[in-house]
């Protein structure tokens, strides 16, 4: 990449926000998920959306090619930029615009931290509900691009659900109001299309959010079982009763004791098979008392060993601060972890967590799960060393029969982490070449030179032709060159569907 | 050979029914399959298709060569009570699919407007939510993905039967209120909830600007309900103006919200309907949009409710309209001229409010269209998706207007 360009770029947002050392483009190499990993061309941070305006129309012009990121914390490699591609980092952008107390919503700029929008809110009585374990890093915009969960999203709804307008630059440089401050739409519901678009439809510049009233009663139960299937079953006895928790996660043993061997030690119980925390929140006390009871009494009836509550705040924030950090102590276990995202019916839950780990020792690998049980949203994570080849080959066979296994069951291969370019092995599993051709032709609605996060999401030798696809040359772009990845897109894959 | 010989010769003559009230032959495939190829055919021929369900909500009147019916796409595939999903085929009937529903424990919370029998596709398309809306969102919030067929007859799955789901864009979210401008929705996976235990509505009557500050007091006090419906003395059928409260879930939760909806409203002058009576009264408030010609439904903000109904007074009289006020929707429903509603259009989205025609007579929804006043850059968008699922302009829709 020409270094004229780094220059004009650097004209915009100054010097210091343009990184071309191999060193500070390094930093930018990998986001949460460590088995890809691509070094950008040129990384430029602007700190206004005028100067990030100015950029993309800078780069729209001269035809190249770009990816947007936020912190970095995104699990599917959807924010790596290979080379030729400049990385647009917007933590800077980083301003909450507006907090409408009467209407319960929030404008902010894309680089805002979940936690800290959270916090901003919480003096006016209301929340951000979606909470991605990531949220004290993560960012409202990353957030909006995956379509972010969280646990607490089983009751309040992932980001689609909270997100009622956005502003949004496309990736000719032009700017569009999608949806309005009330959530109606102008039409069609192009706010609903671009959540979950991955960067693939342009940059969000613009977020207004709704905010939920905060729960004046907060319950958390803490249930341990001896066996996976209990555990399970015990999900399924909850939902199937009417009661909406606010959150029902769960742990199995090999979790539950990485977490009680980090810092983040919770008080688990290391010899249960599987714990299940279960939070019961609402406005109306006596109603969230006379539920907890309910659920209580359910998860005794599974074959709960025990049922605890929090009895005070400090302990609830350690039961969550062991879930939510669950990810990093598994840290511990090796030097390389895949953090697995998928999705089965509820009732499947006993059965596909029995096969995960008839899969884990037919491979001979560790595999931990922790995930939203209440929404069947399974993260089965495989903790490996990457610098074996033999192993690394073992933990891309047993990614793939597990995804596989999911589908079977009805299931899908991401609920909230993404496709990236991890997942798109495995599009061709759930979708036809007409869909993901559908797929292709909607992007190129809003980007027709394909510039904005190329090579993501959908694999283009995976689509049947529609008309205004290009898939020539940026079909090569989610192909198996140029990238170092642990997990290459197998061709067999892609031609099966051909 | 003539339309209706290829049509018969395509799909047997199972498929063909009497031709609608304007001549227009009308076509009932049985299959998904059978629309796409229905479809692609008219695309080659250039013929011109309207979309059809029951019949019983959007007027059938659009100029065509011929009325595609989902009606005969009726089934129910698949329901799992312990998973809380189905999957419905497009032209099931609501009433029958809440009916089937209910046997097996489970409840779609959506009540849209329209008559019983008003199909699953038909609400989707449209979007059209009731006073449900209210405690459980709008009809995409009840999507799991749904199966449609493009204009040039190309069958395209969007979305999956699970409750999290982020693998590739979101194609629903085009073709739910889309208004069949973007393909004809064939197959819908459906999220469900648990039959509430406990079901039960209370109503208030008074001047509007009282029952609104009754329910910003019921929204203060911390309650809950599923629905809270303002709704104007005509359309209830009473004296005066209408707060509807609908509390529904489990019996503890709601026994709890009850007792504190007296303390809300000042010390219990709320008149609880007995079940019979609370079904009329959520029956009529959905039926009552059906039956005059114009329907249509505008998004404000919350604090914006009350300055948007006394626009609508102002502009259009109001007689007919019912408001969730703490999600700021509001439908109206009665006559009115073309010019009247492209001006109120304009106002309203001067505000950031768009006006969503919902139904109305072909002349008036050719002009007006179901949506328009973009804001900057959407209408290049819309018409860039209506190009890509429908290249060849064969689905007659209102899409656009001024």
């Amino acid at each position: 990449m020409s270094s004229a360009l780094a220059r004009d770029l650097a004209a915009i947002v100054g010097e210091r926000h343009v990184s071309e050392a191999r060193a500070e483009r390094f930093t930018y190499a990998m986001d949460g998920l460590p088995t890809h990993r691509r070094v950008p061309d040129l990384v430029v941070l602007p700190g206004t959306r005028e100067e990030l305006i100015a950029v993309v129309r800078l780069l729209a012009a001269l035809g190249v090619p770009f990816v947007p990121r936020g912190a970095g914390t995104g699990l599917s490699g959807g924010a790596l930029a290979d080379q030729g591609t400049v990385l647009l980092v917007l933590t800077r952008l980083n301003r909450i615009l507006q907090i409408d107390n009467a209407n319960r919503r929030a404008v902010v700029e894309p680089g805002v931290v979940n936690a800290k929008l959270g916090a901003a809110a919480k003096p006016h009585g209301l929340q951000y509900a979606p909470d991605p374990s990531s949220q004290t890093a993560c960012t409202v915009g990353g957030n909006v691009a995956e379509n972010a969960g969280g646990p607490h999203c089983l009751k309040y709804g992932v980001t689609a659900n909270h997100v009622l307008a956005l502003e949004v630059l496309l990736a000719d440089g032009s700017v569009v109001e999608l949806g309005s401050p009330g959530g109606e739409p102008w039409g069609p519901d192009l706010v609903g299309l671009f959540v979950g678009s991955e960067g693939n439809f342009g940059i969000a510049t613009k977020i207004t959010v709704r905010l939920t009233p905060l729960p004046r009663a907060i319950r958390t139960l803490l249930a341990d079982f001896t066996s996976i299937r209990a555990a399970g079953e015990a999900v399924t006895t909850i939902i199937a009763s009417g009661i909406v928790p606010a959150a029902l996660e769960m742990m199995d043993q090999s979790c539950i004791c990485a977490v009680e061997d980090s810092v983040y030690a919770a008080g688990y119980p290391r010899d249960a098979a599987a714990i299940l925390l279960a939070e019961i929140d609402g406005r109306n006390v006596d109603g969230v008392v006379a539920e907890t009871e309910a659920v209580t009494e359910m998860l005794r009836k599974s074959g709960a060993r025990s049922v605890r509550s929090a009895a005070t705040e400090v302990e609830r924030e350690r039961l969550w601060q062991g879930r939510k950090k669950a990810f990093g102590a598994m840290g511990r276990l090796s030097r390389d972890l895949v953090v697995q995202d998928a999705v089965v019916p509820r009732s499947a839950l006993p059965h596909v967590l029995e096969t995960i780990c008839t899969i884990a020792q037919n491979y001979g690998l560790v595999v931990s799960n922790v995930f939203h049980a209440g929404d069947g949203n399974l993260h089965p994570n495989i903790s490996f060393d990457a610098t074996d080849p033999a192993l690394k080959q073992r933990v891309e066979a047993a990614s793939a029969e597990i995804m596989q296994l999911c589908i079977d069951a009805g299931g899908t291969i991401t609920g909230e982490h993404g496709v990236g370019i991890d997942k798109l092995r495995y599009m061709h599993l759930i979708f036809d070449a007409e869909s993901l051709g559908a797929m292709q032709a909607v992007r190129r609605v809003f980007d027709p030179r394909e510039l904005v996060n190329p090579g993501k999401v959908v694999p283009i030798h995976a689509c049947r032709e529609w008309t205004s696809i290009r898939n020539a040359k940026f079909g090569m772009r989610n192909d198996t060159t140029g990238f170092n990845s642990a997990f290459p897109i197998p061709h067999s894959a892609v031609e099966v569907t051909r | 050979m003539t339309i209706l010989d290829k049509v018969t010769a395509l799909l047997g003559e199972g498929a063909v029914l009497e031709a609608a009230p304007d001549r227009v032959p009308r076509v009932a495939p049985g299959s998904p399959d059978a629309v796409a190829l229905l479809l692609g055919t008219a695309h080659q021929e250039g013929w011109r298709v309207r979309i059809e369900g029951a019949g019983t909500w959007l007027q059938s009147d659009a100029p065509a060569d011929i009325a595609l019916t989902t009606r005969r796409l009726d089934r129910i595939p698949a329901i799992e009570p312990s998973d809380l999903t189905a999957t419905a085929e497009a032209g099931i009937g609501l009433d029958q699919l809440r009916q089937q529903l209910a046997d097996r424990g489970a409840w779609l919370a959506i009540d849209p407007p329209g008559l019983a029998g008003r199909t699953l596709g038909s609400v989707v398309s449209t979007a059209t939510a009731g006073p449900l809306r209210h405690g459980y969102g709008p009809i995409k919030d009840h999507l799991l993905g749904v199966t449609f067929v493009t204009g040039d007859g190309r069958m395209v799955q969007s979305g999956g039967r699970v409750m999290k789901n982020v693998a590739g864009y979101d194609l629903t979210r085009v073709q739910a209120g889309g208004f069949g401008a973007f393909g004809v929705i064939v197959l819908v996976h459906l999220r469900l909830r648990t039959l509430p235990r406990a079901d039960v509505t209370y109503v208030l009557e008074g001047a509007r600007e009282d029952l609104t500050q009754v329910g910003e007091d019921i929204a203060a006090a911390g309650l809950t309900p599923a629905a809270l419906e303002l709704v104007s003395p005509a359309l209830a059928r009473r004296e005066r103006w209408v707060l509807a409260v609908r509390l529904a879930g489990s019996p503890a939760l709601v026994a709890a919200d009850e007792a504190g909806l007296g303390a809300a409203s000042g010390g219990g002058r709320f008149a609880p309907l007995r079940a019979e009576e609370a079904h009329a009264f959520w029956m009529r408030l959905a039926e009552g949009f059906a039956v005059r010609p114009v329907t249509f439904r505008i998004g404000g903000v919350p604090t914006a409710s009350d300055e948007l109904l006394d626009l609508l007074q102002h502009q259009l009289g109001d007689e007919w309209i019912s408001a969730s006020p703490a999600a700021g929707a509001i439908r109206w429903t009665g006559d009115a001229s073309i010019d009247r509603l492209q001006r109120l259009r304009r106002t309203l989205a001067g505000q950031e409010v768009p006006l969503t025609l919902e139904r109305a007579p072909w002349p008036l929804r050719g002009a007006v269209g179901h949506f328009g006043a973009y804001r900057e850059g959407v209408g290049p968008l819309v018409a860039g998706l209506r190009r890509t699922f429908d290249p060849g302009g064969a689905l007659v829709v209102a899409t656009e207007g001024t």
